[in-house]
């Protein structure tokens, strides 16, 4: 489904910050990034839909090799992507319900969505998606009348409303409190599961990336250091990924998780 | 292992934030203080004729204390109509063509191109002075409220787009990343990222222009451009100080309104 080749990106001050990562993510499989900050990860899932452009390397989604596309072939591509953000990322001034529709940007004309004119199937799918996140009743709200955890459901909303085919999720529980972290997290996972959407989920929380992931990527300093199932997620592996600490305490917490 | 509390420096000071050489800084200051002396200097006032001016300034006041609105009624009605309608158009046309060389001057936004040509014709705008133009404006296209209305509207061009330039600089890029992301063109992305994150602060500016416009338009007249400002040059002119004074508080008055209304406007569109 998604394939990366040797990938490298390095910026213009002269650090890189990704170096030769190769992968591949059949479609379904939801996939947990995790690594020290600076490692790359926010790096890597951008370089995926060009909004950081990588300096070598390839990526395929599907039949469409993304590296070397065409602006206008870059937007149709685009669409096809769905992103989640860490801050939400939300359009603060705009309603609940522009915000989902601009989801659509992507499929229809500039003077439609400047009037707000979406196609009828357009703003139906908004408004199930809306009434599949549980806030119905919120859609003419603004944005920035809304908690953490609402607003990150609007952010799932606006990247579903796009019919991804492919699902890139930067740190989406680093701004909210562990309970909702997990209401939101196991929303995604649920929304990946019924759509068979694949995801990168760029997680910071090690405990969080064990219990919701199928599969594991480690990375440190731009390079792939694991790539395994939760399971094998052990101390020598996490040292190898974050440096040495006392990982036992993360145990017994996933544990009692 | 834990030192003696007594074993830490008792003193503590803050860095200075530039020039580190105490002597150095010192005789900056030294320099700067001298300079302004120096500068106070050579003022050279003319004590006799201050003392002349005195009398004429008191009569203006003694004009401004008992303001004529009824004689020249007729004068300043035309006069307030003329600035009032230069002041909207010239508001208007200036914000119409603002807003696209202010995105275009944009950094964050704008192709590099763009960005220089659109920042020159900024910097030219805004490197004349209004009366500066106003003459040159006067002399291309005779006396009249013509000429203040592009004196005004290209002022305006200068001015607001600066300000809507620096705006859309300091926007929450996460919010465009996020729009970009989406698969939007360009005028998407100005329209659902930009648009809404500026537009509080555009409708702010564009209310202060235009109170800022009235009042240049009583500076402008006086070098020929029409309006209120023509009405009060003809006033003094004829030593009318109670007519001058008469249409003084009808500029501050106006003045006062915008500044009243586009308080409440601004409260109101954040």
């Amino acid at each position: 489904m998604l394939s990366v080749n040797h990938l490298s990106k390095t910026y213009a001050a002269g650090d890189k910050a990704l170096d030769d990562v190769t992968f591949t993510i059949p479609s379904g499989q939801v996939v947990g990034l995790i690594g020290p900050s600076g490692a790359g990860k926010s790096t890597l899932i951008r370089c995926i839909n060009r909004l950081v452009e990588p300096t070598s390397g390839s990526i395929q989604l599907g039949d469409t090799t993304i590296t070397g596309l065409s602006t206008s072939e870059l937007r149709a591509v685009r669409r096809r992507i769905g992103m989640i953000f860490q801050e939400y990322a939300l359009v603060e001034r705009l309603t609940v319900m522009e915000n989902v529709l601009s989801g659509r940007l992507g499929y229809v004309s500039f003077w439609r969505s400047f009037f707000r004119k979406f196609p009828a199937e357009d703003v139906q799918k908004a408004f199930a998606l809306l009434a599949r996140v549980g806030l119905t009743d919120h859609a003419n709200k603004r944005a920035d009348a809304l908690s953490g955890g609402q607003r990150q459901r609007v952010g799932i909303a606006r990247a579903l409303e796009q019919d991804p085919q492919l699902l890139l999720i930067d740190e989406p529980t680093a701004s909210l409190d562990p309970k909702t972290s997990r209401q939101v997290m196991r929303l995604l996972l649920e929304m990946c599961n019924e759509r068979g959407l694949p995801a990168i989920i760029n997680i910071h929380d090690v405990v969080l990336a064990r219990q919701f992931t199928e599969r594991i990527i480690g990375l440190q300093a731009g390079k792939i250091v694991f790539d395994g199932p939760p399971s094998e997620l052990d101390e020598s592996v996490l040292t190898r990924i974050y440096g040495e600490e006392d990982w036992k305490t993360l145990e017994h917490d996933s544990e009692a998780a | 292992m834990v030192d003696k509390i007594s074993s830490f420096p008792k003193t503590w000071k803050r860095p200075p934030v530039f020039f580190e050489s105490a002597p150095l800084r010192y005789s900056l200051y030294a320099l700067a203080l001298l300079w302004f002396v120096l500068a106070i200097g050579t003022v050279d006032v003319n004590w006799s004729r201050v003392a002349e001016g005195m009398d004429r300034g008191w009569r203006f006041v003694k004009g401004f204390l008992t303001p004529d609105f009824t004689s020249r009624w007729k004068d300043i009605s035309a006069g307030l109509i003329e600035s009032l309608t230069m002041t909207l158009t010239s508001t208007v046309v200036g914000i119409v063509l603002a807003v696209p060389i202010g995105i275009g001057a944009a950094r964050n936004i704008a192709p590099k191109a763009v960005y220089y040509v659109c920042r020159s014709i900024i910097a030219l705008s805004r490197s004349l002075q209004e009366i500066i133009i106003a003459i040159l404006f006067v002399a291309m296209f005779g006396f009249g409220p013509f000429a203040g209305f592009l004196t005004l509207s290209f002022a305006t061009i200068g001015f607001m787009s600066k300000l809507l330039a620096e705006d859309i600089e300091d926007i929450d890029e996460s919010q465009t990343e996020a729009i970009r992301a989406t698969g939007s063109s360009w005028l998407q992305l100005i329209n659902y990222a930009v648009q809404p994150q500026v537009m509080p602060r555009l409708i702010g500016l564009s209310l202060y222009r235009l109170d800022i416009n009235f009042r240049e338009s009583a500076v402008i007249g006086i070098v020929g451009a029409g309006g209120i400002g023509a009405t009060l040059n003809t006033a003094i002119d004829r030593y009318e100080f109670d007519s001058a004074g008469a249409i003084l508080l009808i500029i501050i008055f106006i003045v006062m309104i915008t500044e009243y209304s586009s308080g409440y406007v601004r409260r109101w569109v954040q």
